[in-house]
């Protein structure tokens, strides 16, 4: 009886604490789940901080990882769903020799078909930023890859559910008690 | 040197004590801050080591001397496992103190047993100077980072006016919900400069929702599996005595007439003499309930978090059963065995509402079964082990003597090995919080560290340590402290001059290859002696019971060393990944 193995989004919020992104990677590494992404940042609400991590796991291993990271004490709360239940992006950046630009003019043409912006532009680079699905930063990053690519990098998934997470009314919970 | 007496002395000035720290604000240093919060807390005793990160609590600790007693272990890992048997014996939460990197590393392998275990630690460690960190100081070491896996929460001090908060987070996460060790590490700049000190006691953390709430609708689905099952088997964990639910799992039992057995560290939580008590689960547990475990219809499993040890292999664990499972511990659930019913909270308020859902009920012949299986251990094991003819001597049957003379009153603290699986399997126990053992890390070297904080926790306990001689010399720099305390520990060594159950494996599953198991021990009689501690060695039966009597009837503590037959096994056995039905006898 082997499950299939998904793309979930995991979504944790926490309290703004050094030590918690250790405790919560080591809950992965214990189990030998790889993290494809990690990103943490500010939430909707003061102080609280969320993380949203990528994994390829199982329905069932998605429940326990999310239990595990719920019994620590600094996580509010915390999430999994699938693509299909979140909105979902990525961003990522290109670092292009500015002489591109004018020499290959079809490299104008793939920039504005692909939904980019350019940063900036100096005598010696140019740098062009993108955000979206993995895909369309793929397929951008094999195109201009035909001409050269001084940097590439690619943030880690950030993502929204379309359902709505009751964070607010948990905390105020806690504040009435 | 303090006596041990003196102890509910100082427990009525700490808790005099406590109010007025409570009330007033005050300037003082970090350092004593440290001590009147820990004394705000209640805490009468504490074990540690000192070291140059944490000497100025030390000099406060010296200041407050009769409010709080600080105990010298010998090495750190004795204070964290005493600390961790002052605890299991008590309820109530142990505190250990070391000094920065080496002390406070010693302290590790304690919290890790404290972890898994489920027992309330607060663990404080100084560190260096705040400007120091991160640059490979002396005596510095990423305590916070290393413990991180192993406790339920840590964190660093580097403010003196944090450290009232710090400690009294600390205490609430340690001992509420499903307890566990907390680790403060704090530097030696917040130790020395000064803070307004006025102790609050954390009430709550508002990302912390220690016990979730119970489900009426999940105990009613649980009592009507109950009420109609015709082999109902319940097994309980520790979390009833952590729930301190003893009296409830008692009525529920006797109402459903369900045959109930226990983990290893379950043990105590019903009295060994129970009628509806049918044994251990398990490794090395009873014949009777692991076979009956794929017999049930039913498994109720009450604050256990269905170990390896106790499920063997889970492909073949009650797939016939329906699973009911009372954990405090939301992540239990479904983790190991899928549930049909699970049943959130606190052992105490859940296994109350299941009793008033329950019917009376009784289950005769399904418990004869119980009772079949169990003549049939008794005659291929028990009777050998108890009542031995062969000439060596049997662990089985010292604790068999045991038992007698202490009427099954005894506290045990048992070490890790073959003896830890006969004195779980043997000692009689009439009172709860009685097994006190490593059961999830399996930590040679626990019991004599343990055993003195559980006899200073609850001095008007008989405690009797039961150690395998290789065990015993993992901590045996713990002798100084039971002699300088005086704690009045009765250390029982069962000697079979072999890491027993390495070699059991070695013999069943290595053929025979004794690899690196053989033991030449020293003359465990003179080192006891050493430390004036008095002693005796039995190598005869005819000579045991006198020893036994002599041992328990002493008022100070007392050493004893069984020299029993060398290549004996333990069983029952389930072999590792086996079936619990595939239990063997032999
Ligand atoms: C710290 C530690 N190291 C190694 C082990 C592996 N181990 C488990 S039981 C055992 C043998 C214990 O021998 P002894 O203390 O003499 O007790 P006996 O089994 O003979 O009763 C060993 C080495 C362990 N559990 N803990």
């Amino acid at each position: 009886m082997s499950e299939d193995i998904k793309t979930f989004t995991i979504s944790v919020y926490t309290e703004n604490n050094i030590g918690l992104l250790n405790r919560i990677s080591a809950i992965f590494q214990r189990r030998h789940i790889n993290i494809e992404s990690l990103t943490t940042s500010q939430s909707e609400i003061d102080g609280v901080n969320r993380f949203v991590i990528v994994v390829n796991i199982t329905e069932t291993n998605a429940i326990k990882i999310v239990k595990q990271i719920e019994k620590q004490v600094e996580t509010i709360r915390a999430y999994y769903h699938t693509d299909e239940e979140t909105i979902f992006t990525e961003s990522c950046m290109f670092k292009i020799k500015s002489e591109l630009l004018f020499d290959e003019p079809q490299i104008q043409n793939i920039i504005k078909e692909s939904d980019s912006n350019i940063v900036t532009v100096n005598k010696q680079f140019f740098v062009l930023e993108k955000s979206g699905r993995r895909h369309e930063i793929e397929s951008l990053r094999r195109d201009l890859n035909v001409f050269g690519i001084m940097q590439f990098v690619r943030s880690g998934r950030i993502a929204v559910t379309k359902d709505e997470m009751k964070i607010t009314e948990m905390l105020s919970a806690f504040n009435n008690q | 040197m303090r006596k041990s007496q003196n102890i509910e002395d100082m427990k009525t000035q700490t808790i005099n004590n406590k109010q007025d720290v409570a009330n007033k604000t005050e300037r003082i240093t970090g350092s004593e801050a440290i001590v009147k919060s820990l004394i705000a807390e209640g805490v009468d005793i504490l074990y540690g080591y000192p070291g140059g990160a944490i000497m100025p609590v030390y000099d406060e600790l010296y200041k407050f001397q009769d409010q709080i007693h600080h105990v010298l272990t010998r090495h750190e890992q004795g204070a964290a496992h005493a600390a961790q048997g002052y605890a299991r014996i008590s309820g109530k939460v142990g505190v250990a103190m070391a000094t920065s990197g080496p002390g406070a590393t010693n302290l590790i392998t304690g919290i890790a047993d404290a972890q898994i275990d489920s027992t309330p630690l607060v663990c404080i460690t100084g560190q260096v100077f705040s400007h120091l960190l991160g640059s490979d100081a002396f005596q510095e070491t990423d305590i916070v980072g290393i413990s991180t896996p192993v406790t339920k929460w840590n964190c660093q001090v580097t403010k003196a006016e944090d450290i009232p908060q710090a400690i009294a987070k600390a205490f609430y996460i340690a001992k509420s919900g499903r307890p566990g060790p907390v680790l403060v590490d704090i530097t030696k700049d917040a130790q020395v400069s000064e803070l307004d000190f006025k102790y609050e006691k954390c009430k709550g953390v508002r990302s912390y929702y220690p016990i979730p709430k119970t489900n009426q609708k999940s105990v009613d689905a649980a009592a009507e599996l109950i009420n109609n099952a015709k082999k109902p088997l319940i097994v309980w964990g520790q979390g009833v005595i952590l729930g301190q639910a003893e009296e409830e799992l008692k009525a529920v039992i006797e109402k459903s007439g369900t045959p109930a057995a226990w983990t290893i560290l379950g043990a105590s939580a019903l009295p060994t003499s129970h009628p509806l008590n049918v044994g251990m689960v398990g490794m090395h547990g009873n014949y009777a309930p692991n076979k009956l475990t794929n017999e049930c219809d039913v498994l109720i499993a009450i604050g256990m978090r269905f170990d390896d040890r106790v499920t063997g292999s889970l492909d073949t664990y009650a797939k016939q059963a329906k699973i009911i499972h009372f954990d405090i511990d939301p992540a239990e659930i479904d983790k190991n065995v899928k549930t049909d019913v699970a049943v959130l909270g606190n052992s105490k308020e859940s296994l109350a509402m299941l009793f008033d859902a329950l019917n009376e009920n009784t289950h005769e012949s399904w418990l004869q079964e119980f009772k079949d299986l169990y003549d049939i251990e008794f005659e291929k094991v028990i009777n050998d082990d108890i009542n031995p003819t062969k000439e060596g001597l049997t662990m089985g049957e010292v604790l068999k003597q045991i038992n007698i003379e202490s009427k099954g009153n005894a506290a045990i603290v048992s070490d890790v090995g073959q003896h830890q699986m006969i004195a779980c399997r043997y000692a009689d126990f009439n009172v709860t919080k009685s097994n006190i053992t490593s059961g999830g890390l399996g930590t040679m070297g626990f019991a004599l560290p343990a055993a003195i904080g559980a006899k200073m926790a609850a001095p008007e306990r008989e405690v009797v340590a039961i150690i395998g001689d290789g065990g015993y010399q993992m901590n045996i720099q713990e002798l100084g402290t039971i002699f300088q305390q005086k704690a009045a520990v009765k250390i029982v060594v069962l000697n079979n001059e072999f890491l027993g159950m390495v070699r059991q494996w070695q013999q069943l599953f290595f053929d025979k290859r004794y690899a690196s198991t053989e033991m030449t021990n020293p003359n465990f009689v003179a080192i006891a002696e050493g430390y004036y501690i008095k002693a005796r060695k039995v190598t005869k039966r005819d000579e045991l019971e006198d020893a036994v009597k002599e041992m328990m009837a002493s008022k100070e503590s007392y050493f004893l060393e069984v020299c029993v037959e060398k290549e004996d096994n333990v069983f029952p056995m389930i072999p590792s990944g086996a079936s619990v039905s595939d239990i063997r006898l032999s």
